[in-house]
Order: structure tokens, then sequence, then C-alpha cells
């Protein structure tokens, strides 16, 4: 199916003939996994073996936690604990669990980064990119409604709040907000409704997983260079390529087992570090936490939500120019998916001919500042609503966006890019003959 | 076996140190050392038997431990008492129970009672729920290499019991604890910004041990201190009963893993050399 001239299946037995002129699912199996790959990937390439990992991980231990938990907000939170202390194994499917999906997020976050730095959003990889986005989006909701299932404090105010945000959209936001909620306030409904949502949605993330590793089998992998294969002839792309099978499942499987190591580590040593404290509460309507801090994963785009306040002189001018249809709180839950939308843009934001940012001195380094820029978003999520924290989140935001719609558009414009290698092979050969030939090459960090 | 080293942690909730800027309170929570600590740290049986007692002559007056089921009290990484023993200790409660409509004397199946005083929080999950300080500026550092917690957090707590400051007027309701960061605090203890000048807030609870409240069939001494220790470890155990069992677990995990990855590592040296070679 790929792009890419290369071997393909061929049955060789009566009985292989026989089932691939009925169902060619050993063909499909074969080309799948023999798909030529760019032979010059790095490190950052493993992320995609690293998330289905973490996919299968979720699957197979939330449908086991499925088997013994209740989702009755009367018993919710005793389940929990009974899987902790009488269910066997059951800390551990637990605790796998709760850091799993912290996993997931560090291998979605490292992987989505990565396109953004060597350009693997540009054409011909714009809906690889876009079903991505829609995974990371999927993943998000799937995230949030799985932690309001131990019915703890912070699942319970959470859930208030997010749902609140709804709540905000203009003349749909309550029925909306009902809609989600299943009545007026966070209760019974919407526990049930979370838990059958929380179950439903990893299995559209799986299909469209297939969908996202289709579209880039279409047009082959992106790679560090950014040059495309050479599909002139099978001999021409066998010089830039090598089979997935095995040399990148190896290379892969090595970097899920050291990955594996220290999630390990985490899960058996320190499993509640990084999550909320509050959440060994019981859920309590009466009862607000002094402070609701979403889990770690959401804190950037938290923050951006909070950024805009109706002191801010945009939200102002849009109150203004919309006669008041946007307030300071609709201004800020556009703005969080707003972020989230300009990164899905992507593709049509960067103007730039050329794909990877390892030839682009310029976009290197506002790359850099964006990465710095999403980690400081984390933090100040995690902060207090107050100074300088509030200053600093609105300038922080604003660079998040800047970064997308000002400075990606221009930089392809001014920027001078540097000599790019012809070939994959070429550059294989260099960074093989940097490495061997004694002098140490510099490598930024990104790569 | 007690740091002298005190931070001065900030008791925020959650993954901030948040309420240090927003609601004032500063607490005290001192760093002890306890023997389950760290990846390899393990339960002391003889200080959860300790603590157990601590618990049942002291704090099941008002407290209860409702997600603990009694026959775990025989389990192992637990107190392991004799399963006599616990029979006999289940003997000691009360529950109801729905098919005889009326009380009867508890048995190694029941819970542990839930707490007899209503105000009272049930301590099951206490030593989790307490672990929210997590300083300095939201970063983690200090659970992340100093092993803080919920139990260091009780410890403090019941030794944090002190004379008031003077800026509080005499009949300010409840008793001064430098440990506690969510209770009241009265106005005159606040500078005009409405910062608060001291640590620790105003608790419900009256000062529950003074050592020498109980006295251990091992000979352990009960001072303060160390009775505060005991229970908190009592507790950790009570929280996370299969902390033991989850550290194996994880260290079985770890090993294995590493072996697998250097085996991966060379395999894929291999796999690749002659690829590599080629373009020499």
């Amino acid at each position: 199916m790929a792009g890419i001239p290369h071997d393909h299946y061929e049955p060789k037995t009566d009985g292989q003939k026989w089932l691939h002129t009925r169902l060619p699912v050993v063909g499909l199996l074969y080309d799948t996994l023999m798909i030529p790959t760019p032979k010059n990937l790095n490190w950052m390439w493993i992320w995609g073996i690293v998330l289905t990992f973490c996919l299968a991980l979720q699957i197979i231990t939330g449908i086991v936690l499925a088997m013994h938990y209740t989702p009755h907000v009367d018993q919710a939170f005793a389940s929990v604990e009974h899987i902790m202390r009488n269910v066997n194994g059951g800390y551990m499917l637990r605790y796998m669990h709760m850091n799993g999906a912290s996993l997931f997020f560090v291998a979605v976050y490292a992987h989505i980064f990565r396109g953004l730095y060597y350009g693997s959003y540009k054409a011909p990889r714009e809906i690889t990119w876009i079903i991505g986005m829609l995974i990371y989006l999927l993943m998000m909701a799937t995230g949030f409604m799985g932690y309001v299932l131990p019915w703890g404090q912070m699942s319970f105010w959470g859930a208030t709040v997010i749902t609140g945000l709804f709540g905000a959209i203009p003349f749909i936001g309550d029925s909306l907000q009902t809609l989600l909620l299943g009545g007026p306030a966070v209760d019974n409904a919407t526990l049930n409704r979370f838990f059958s949502l929380h179950y439903l949605l990893p299995f559209v993330i799986a299909g469209l997983v297939i969908v996202h590793i289709w579209a880039f089998h279409t047009t082959g992998n992106n790679n560090p260079t950014g040059v495309e294969v050479r599909r002139g002839s099978k001999e021409e792309a066998q010089k830039d390529t090598l089979p997935f099978w095995p040399y990148f499942v190896i290379k892969d499987l090595f970097a899920l087992a050291v990955i594996l190591a220290v999630f390990f580590a985490i899960v058996g040593f320190m499993p509640n570090y990084l999550g909320h404290p509050d959440n060994y509460i019981e859920a309590n309507p009466l009862s607000t936490p002094a402070h609701i801090v979403p889990e770690w994963y959401f804190l950037p785009f938290y923050a951006i939500l909070r950024a805009f306040t109706a002191e801010v002189w945009v939200v102002q001018i849009a109150s203004f120019v919309t006669g008041g249809i946007i307030d300071a709180k609709f201004f800020g839950v556009l703005a969080m998916f707003g972020a989230i939308a300009v990164m899905a843009l992507v593709p049509w934001l960067d103007t730039s001919s050329v794909r990877s940012g390892r030839y682009r001195p310029m976009f290197k380094w506002w790359f850099a500042l964006l990465v710095i820029d999403f980690f400081a978003l984390m933090w100040l999520g995690a902060m207090p609503a107050e100074e300088p924290y509030a200053s600093l989140s609105l300038i922080a935001s604003a660079y998040w966006f800047g970064y997308f719609l000002v400075i990606l558009p221009l930089l392809g414009v001014i920027e001078k890019p540097m000599a790019q290698p012809d070939t994959i092979e070429a550059d294989f050969a260099k960074n093989k003959a940097a490495k061997t030939g004694g002098t140490k090459t510099l490598v930024t960090p990104a790569e | 076996m007690i740091k002298k080293t005190i931070i001065s942690a900030v008791v925020a909730m959650g993954l901030t140190s948040s309420a240090a800027f927003a609601a004032g309170a500063e607490a005290h929570v001192e760093n002890y050392d306890f023997s389950f600590e760290g990846p390899f740290g393990a339960f002391d049986v003889n200080q959860l038997q300790r603590g157990l007692k601590v618990y049942t002559q002291v704090c099941s007056a008002c407290h209860g431990l409702t997600y603990v089921p009694i026959r775990t009290l025989s389990d192992d990484g637990g107190p392991q008492l004799p399963e006599d023993q616990v029979r006999a200790y289940a003997g000691n409660f009360e529950v109801f129970d729905a098919s005889l409509d009326d009380f009867r004397p508890a048995t190694p199946v029941d819970h542990f009672p839930g707490s007899a005083l209503e105000t009272a929080p049930d301590l099951s999950l206490m030593a989790k729920k307490r672990a929210g300080f997590h300083g300095p500026y939201g970063l983690g550092i200090n659970q992340f290499f100093k092993g803080m917690g919920g139990p260091e957090y009780i410890a403090s707590l019941l030794t944090g019991y002190e004379e008031a400051p003077e800026c509080a007027p005499e009949d300010f309701p409840g008793s001064y604890n430098k440990a506690f960061p969510n209770g009241g605090i009265p106005e005159e203890c606040k500078d005009e910004h409405g910062h608060v000048t001291i640590e620790g807030s105003w608790i419900a609870m009256a000062q529950p041990l003074y050592g020498d409240d109980v006295e251990f069939d091992d000979g352990h001494e009960a001072t303060i201190e160390s009775e505060a220790m005991d229970v908190s470890a009592f507790l950790m155990w009570t929280a996370e009963p299969k902390l033991m069992a989850r550290k194996q677990a994880g260290f079985a995990g770890v090993v294995f893993l590493t072996l697998l990855s250097v085996l991966l590592y060379l395999t894929n040296k291999r796999l690749w050399a002659p690829v590599k070679r080629k373009e020499d």
C-alpha cells in the first residue's frame, strides 16, 4: 500500500494461495510489517510504538478494572478501595492504569513535538497529522473522564469545573452542560455516562490509530532530514530505506523496554507521585477543595484557559465587539480549544518549503522557545490564579498563539534555510562517518 | 532516628505549593525516617503492632477505619497478628448486622467500624490523602528525595500541639497545632495584608497523645514521638496495605526490564552492524 516500491507478499503453498485469493490478510500484515522505512530515523521516532503499547496496556488493565468497579456515587470510591485491597493484584492493575495514563501523555507530547520540529505535518502528511490531533483530543476526553471514576474530591470538582466550561458557551451552553452531566449538577448520571464513554472511547482511538498508520504508510514515514525517500525504482528506494521488520521493530522494542523500566520504578516505588492526594478523599459536593488542579497533562491548556481574565484588553475588546456574548469565561474556553486548534492547523500555517527544523536556522530557536513555553505553561497551570502567575500565564499563552499564527507563517518568508542533504542515504552515511571519525557532532536536544 | 533537619513544608492541596500563596497558612512537617521509605523500605512488623495498639487504645475512641477488613491484620506485609488473636481482637468491636437487624460482635471478615464521633474523619486513607505538600515551588522535590508523605504529616500533627502563640486570644476555639494547615486562625495573628504570621492553625481535635498513653508489650519506650511514629506507620499500612508486595513487584519489573533492555540493545547493535558497516 505504500508509495515506495518494495517487494510484496507472494503466496507460495496451495494453502496460502487459497487464503490469499479469498482474504489477503497475510499480505496485508506482511506489507504493513515490511514497509520500507527511512534508515536514518533517530530516537525520537520510537514514541509511536510506546503509544501503541500504552493504548493496549490501558485497554487491558481497564477491562479488568471494570470487572471490579461499581459506577455508582455511593459505591465507586469504596469499589476502588476494594480493588486496591481485596482483588488479586488489583493494586498493581490500578496503579499501572493510573500511571499508564501519564506515560501515554508523556509519549504523545514527545510524539507531537517531534512532529512539530521535523515538519512531519507538512504535505503530503496533513491527514496523518489531523488524525493524530483527533486521537490526542479523544485521549484528553478519555483521560478526563477516567479521572472522574474513582469519585474522589478532585474527580468531582474537576468534573464540575470542566463541564462548567461548556456552560460558558453562549445560547446552547446550558443545555449542552445538562446533556453532559445528565442533570443540573455532577451526580450519579454523570458518573454513569462518563464510565460508559470512558470504556467506549479507547476503541474509537484504536480505530483512529489504524487510520493514522494507514495514512503514513501511504505517504511513507518522515525522517530527520525531511528529504523524501527516492521512489524511482526498488533499488533506489532500498538505498534510502530498510524494512520495518526487523530493523525498527527491534530498535523500538529496545527503547520501549528502557522506558518501561522507568515506568515500573514509578508504579512500584512512587505510584501516587503524579496523582493528587485529595483524590483519596471521597467526593463531597458540600466541601470545595482549596485548590482544584487538573492532572499534569492538562495543565498547559488549563493555564491558557485561566490566562484570559476580564482584565485583559483582548478580552475586553472581544466582549465589546460582540456585545457581551463573548465574556471572559467563554473567551478562556475559546482560547483553550483554540490553542489545540492552531496546532491542528499547523500544516497550513507553516509556509516554509523546508520540512525539517534541522535545516532552518531561525526556526530552531523559536521552536526551542515553544518547548520552554509548554513547560512554563504546565507549571503555571498548577499555580494559583494570582500575580505574578496570572501575568506570566498571559505572556506564555500569547507566545503559544504567536508561534503558530505569526512566527511560523513569517519564518517561511524571511528565513534562509541551510543546505539539505540530497538523499537519506547521504545523511545516513554522514552521520555514520561523524560517529566513527572521532569528531563529535553536536546534536540539538530535540533530536 | 529522627532527622533533626526540620523543613518547613508548604502544605498545599496538590501538585502545587499554592496554599502558601493563597490561604496563607504554612505548616511545619518534620521529615521523620520511616522504615518503609525508599524502593527497598519495608514495614516493621513490631512497629505496626505497636501502632495498632495506639490506634485501638487512643484513636479508635473517635476515629474509624471503614475500608480496612479486620482479617487483614494477619496478612503478610501487615501487622501479622496470629489468626486467633485477630478473632479475639475483632470481638472488641460491635457491628450492625442487617440480617439480624441488630448489633453483634465483629468477626475477622467484618471491616473496622466507622468513626464513633461524627466530626472525626475516617483514618483508613489518611496517610495517602494528607501527602499533599509538594514543595518547594510545586516541584515535588521534598517528596521525591526525602520520601516525605502522609506519615510525616500525621506524626508531625500528633506531636505538633504547642502553647498557643501570644498573638492569639485565650478563648479562640480549638487547639493550636503547628503542623495543621487548614484550621482557623485568629485575625490577631495576621498582618495588615491578611498574611498569617504564625505556623500552623487551630484544630478541633484536642491533643490525643502525651507520652506513656499505652504500654507496649515489647517493652518499647512510649514517648509521644515514638507513639506518634508507630501510629503513623500503622496508618500508612491501613492506607496502603499492599505496599511491600507492590515494591517487590516493581523491583522485579525493573530488574526484568533492565535485563531485557540489555539483550535488546545487543540484538539491535548486531542487527544494524552490517547496515552501518556497508557505508564505510
